[in-house]
């Protein structure tokens, strides 16, 4: 073994290098306050390491990167670990870096002889700052795409070239897969490259002058090893278990529903360390043309301001200004930052932020489930485009919910799993009371689920009753008014059905109270005149029609239900057309041209509700008594396809993992 | 002093030792004010940075190499229906006079985070023999190049090693280590041609399933 290390170091030297490495002195012996260059090293060593083995999996275009991404997050053995990893120790830097620039210039380690150093950690700073920006964008999910959308709009700003730096920068003039590959290659090739420089520089500048130690000092000098590297490595296991204490609490990291430029992303924020900055944007002062102060001019100044400390610390006062300085800069980015938070969740937009977030965050969930259970045949945004429970809802909420309700809400309620008590609700969500007590919670909803008014009140009810089980706030911001047509949740199923052919709930608000039909002949001549006074039998009766009705519609769930009372349905059918006597004014099985009310051939089934949604002017529906609903698909309004999803939606028809 | 300063060197050289065998003098001592601790004391201080520091390298190194391998905990679905069988084409459209013909196989396919399906998943070659079809990979078994077939010479040949067959797969000549892999095929509702689409490992003297 000696023999072999003496030709080693013959030929390399490497034990006066050792040497020269560890028994640097530390004039007044180790202390903890010189952890943080070594503490940055080690992230930068993880980030090196993890960012690699990431590399191996990802894949730098607009329809591969959140689909590998997501491969990497939920398919790929460990590869949560591995993301996690990269993903949490990349928050820990910016934090690692601020502390080593207070430590610097606290002690003075920006004077002479170290003024280049110095200026190297700034580099080196702005430059992880640079790998965190093009990182946040390689999943290319919502957040991403938004966020960096809105920080390269920026360079625009940059006088006289800014529209031409914009498009070298995202290779173009819309964003997509060259965006993707120039900010990879600029997060795994450029600057980690620059970096290795950079820290090159830095260490050997250290090692020139040594370390500026701070005062006063107290104990004797020593070297670096072993007492100051055992600081070192304590310090960095400490990052490392804050690390793994986050990865393993989300088990991973965040990854949002896959980047789509058509749908609005109300929550578009940097990532926390740059949210100052965000906030810093919304100053009055910084409105319109002046924005460019506000982006560009003083942050650079400010930059420029910390790369000039060594010379301002040559005069009287000079060090205590850059001392104040830092701090001044800590107290007003940690009040922006504060001040981005507290509006997110308590301002007057935090109702629109939440939603985003938790739009977000449901449809992660739904294209992760389909990804995982269909397989992406070209985009995994495709797969949602094309997935009933997602646009079906958007669609109602855009085009129906004005009169009509899903489950009391637009359609685009979002559910919280397992939210526990409402304490853990609002540390889970950052929800506060005024996203419950705002217009996020629609009072309908509320009141038909839990019988009263206070809204409050109405949503501690829910959460106390449902506290082991999942529980759903709503994050829609529709009109409060009363709906003026049906509820469409369960539409055509028995339960949906039975309730319609009662009478007070026929003119209840769920479902025509608000429209005209509540005046009609179903109601006035059927359902008040004769089913109210129905006997027993003919109860029994009435019950096999909503049987045999719902049964039309071929409603994936109630398949079992309706192949296991065939018998019943078939009665229902007879009774239909001949004891309860719906063809007195329904088509049924052949075309009835005398008919005013909509035929209940396939009622409810897939086809009808297209054809309905089309034309409810149609014969088979109301040709004469329509109440105020558009033809959506006459007037172009809805295509087919956009229809048919709505139906599936409705018709609960669409994939579902198995649990 | 005096005394202090041998301890001091005597230090030095057993934490150089630890890491390159024998140290030298350090080029600049510092100045002792205080003794230095006892021996043991250090010993297990430079054990623990040794071991703090191996543990936490290992963990990003750890996570990556443990996502490294997920293939090999990745497992071949193959293509086609549940029991592997693909249909390839007619038994019309088989030369009749024995030659063998190219045909795509089509098939679902998984790649990664991509699920495909009626992609070609590869070919084979398929002729008659007493019109009975019969399948052949179209990959060489010995390297997987892509075998061709010479209708000239009435023979398989494989461009990159020279590996010759005859027309049901038989070594000619070359350095492929077995006869062409020939799939089960069967003949479904009369002419539909139904193969056994697989894979088979290289260089093996007998096929084996990449599985």
């Amino acid at each position: 073994m000696k023999s072999l290390l003496d030709w080693l170091d013959h030929r390399t030297g490497i034990r006066r290098l050792t040497r020269e490495a560890l028994f640097e002195n530390i004039p007044g012996g180790s202390r903890w306050r010189y952890v943080w260059g070594s503490t940055l090293t080690f992230t930068i060593f993880v980030q090196f390491v993890t960012g690699v083995f990431l590399w191996m999996g990802y894949s730098a275009s607009s329809g591969d990167a959140w689909e590998s991404v997501n491969y990497i997050q939920n398919e790929m053995i460990g590869g949560w670990l591995l993301r996690g990893i990269h993903h949490w120790t990349a928050q820990f830097m910016p934090v690692l870096l601020l502390l080593h620039l207070m430590q610097v210039v606290i002690d003075g380690a920006y004077k002479a002889p170290r003024e280049v150093n110095y200026w190297f950690g700034v580099l080196l700073l702005l430059l992880v700052l640079a790998l965190s920006l093009t990182g946040y964008l390689l999943p290319w999910d919502q957040k991403g795409f938004w966020a960096t959308k809105v920080a390269t709009n920026l360079i625009n700003l940059v006088p006289f070239i800014g529209p031409e730096m914009q498009k070298l920068v995202i290779g173009g003039t819309e964003y997509g897969h060259h965006t993707l590959t120039r900010f990879f290659a600029l997060h795994a090739g450029v600057l980690p490259g620059l970096l290795v420089l950079l820290i090159v520089g830095h260490v050997y500048l250290f090692r020139r002058h040594g370390i500026t130690p701070a005062e006063p000092v107290a104990k004797r000098d020593a070297y670096f090893w072993p007492d100051q590297v055992f600081k070192d490595v304590v310090a960095c296991l400490a990052v490392t278990v804050m690390v793994l204490g986050f990865v393993l609490w989300v088990h991973g990291a965040h990854l949002g529903s896959p980047a789509d430029p058509s749908e609005p992303f109300s929550a578009a924020r940097p990532d926390w360390y740059f949210l100052f900055l965000f906030q810093f944007l919304k100053l009055s002062v910084f409105a319109g043309e002046n924005e460019v102060w506000g982006a560009i001019y003083i942050p650079g100044m400010f930059v420029g301001l910390i790369c000039l400390m060594p010379f301002i610390g040559r005069w009287k006062l000079g060090h205590v200004f850059n001392v104040g300085i830092v701090f001044v800069f800590l107290g007003g980015a940690g009040a922006l930052t504060y001040l981005a938070k507290q509006e997110d969740v308590a301002g007057p937009n935090s109702v629109t932020y939440l939603k985003g977030v938790l739009g977000d965050t449901r449809d992660a969930h739904r294209v992760t489930a389909l990804a995982k259970g269909r397989g992406i045949e070209t985009t995994a945004l495709s797969l949602l485009k094309d997935d009933p429970k997602t646009q079906g809802a958007r669609l109602f909420s855009q085009h129906c919910a004005s009169c009509h309700r899903y489950d009391g809400h637009d359609g685009l309620a979002v559910e919280l799993a397992n939210a526990g008590t409402l304490d853990e609700l609002k540390n889970r969500t950052g929800l506060t009371s005024r996203f419950f007590s705002g217009d996020a919670v629609h009072p309908d909803w509320l009141a038909r689920k839990s019988g009263t008014q206070d809204e409050w009140q109405t949503v501690r009810s829910l959460l106390q009753a449902k506290t082991n089980g999942s529980f759903d706030v709503i994050a829609s911001t529709k009109s409060k008014e009363d709906p003026s047509a049906s509820d469409l949740k369960g539409f055509a199923t028995r339960l949906w059905i039975r309730d319609l052919l009662t009478p007070d709930k026929f003119i209840s608000a769920r479902y025509f109270g608000g429209s005209t039909h509540k005046d009609g002949n179903m109601y006035k001549k059927f359902l008040n005149r004769k089913v109210r006074k129905y006997d027993e039998e003919e109860k029994k009766m009435l019950e096999a029609v909503v049987k045999a009705l719902s049964a039309q519609a071929k409603l994936p769930s109630q398949a079992e239900d309706d192949k296991a009372d065939a018998e019943e349905i078939k009665q229902g059918v007879e009774y239909l057309l001949d004891d309860i006597s719906c063809i007195d004014c329904h088509a049924f099985g052949e075309p009835d041209p005398d008919a005013d009310g909509p035929d209940l051939t396939g009622y409810g089934s897939r086809q009808w509700i297209i054809d309905f949604v089309k034309n409810p002017e149609h014969e088979k529906f109301y040709p004469d008594n329509n109440d105020r609903m558009p033809a959506f698909g006459v007037k172009k309004i809805l295509t087919d396809d956009e229809i048919g999803l709505i139906a599936d939606w409705l018709r609960d028809d669409y994939f579902e993992p198995v649990r | 002093m005096e005394n202090q300063e041998e301890n001091q060197v005597e230090s030095f050289d057993s934490a150089a030792a630890e890491s390159v065998g024998q140290a030298e003098e350090p080029v600049n001592p510092p100045e002792p004010g205080t003794p230095e601790p006892a021996g043991e004391r250090r010993g297990f201080i430079k054990f623990l940075c040794a071991f703090i520091g191996t543990l936490i390298s290992a963990v990003p190194f750890g996570a990556g190499v443990w996502s490294y391998f997920d293939p090999l905990a990745k497992r071949n679905k193959g293509g086609g229906g549940g029991d592997g069988f693909v249909m390839v084409t007619t038994l019309d459209a088989i030369a009749a006079d024995g030659s063998p013909a190219k045909f795509s196989v089509v098939a679902d396919k998984v790649d990664a985070w991509n699920r495909f399906s009626n992609v070609s998943i590869g070919a084979v070659y398929l002729r008659l023999v007493d019109g009975v079809p019969k399948a052949l990979h179209t990959v060489c078994p010995h390297l997987g190049c892509f075998v061709d077939y010479r209708p000239g010479n009435g023979d398989f040949f494989c461009p990159c090693h020279n590996s010759n067959f005859r027309l049901d797969g038989g070594i000619v000549d070359g350095v492929s280590p077995r006869a062409m892999d020939s799939l089960q095929i069967e003949v479904r509702n009369k002419t539909e041609v139904w193969v056994k689409f697989q894979n088979f490992r290289p260089g093996h003297s007998h096929p084996v399933p990449v599985s």
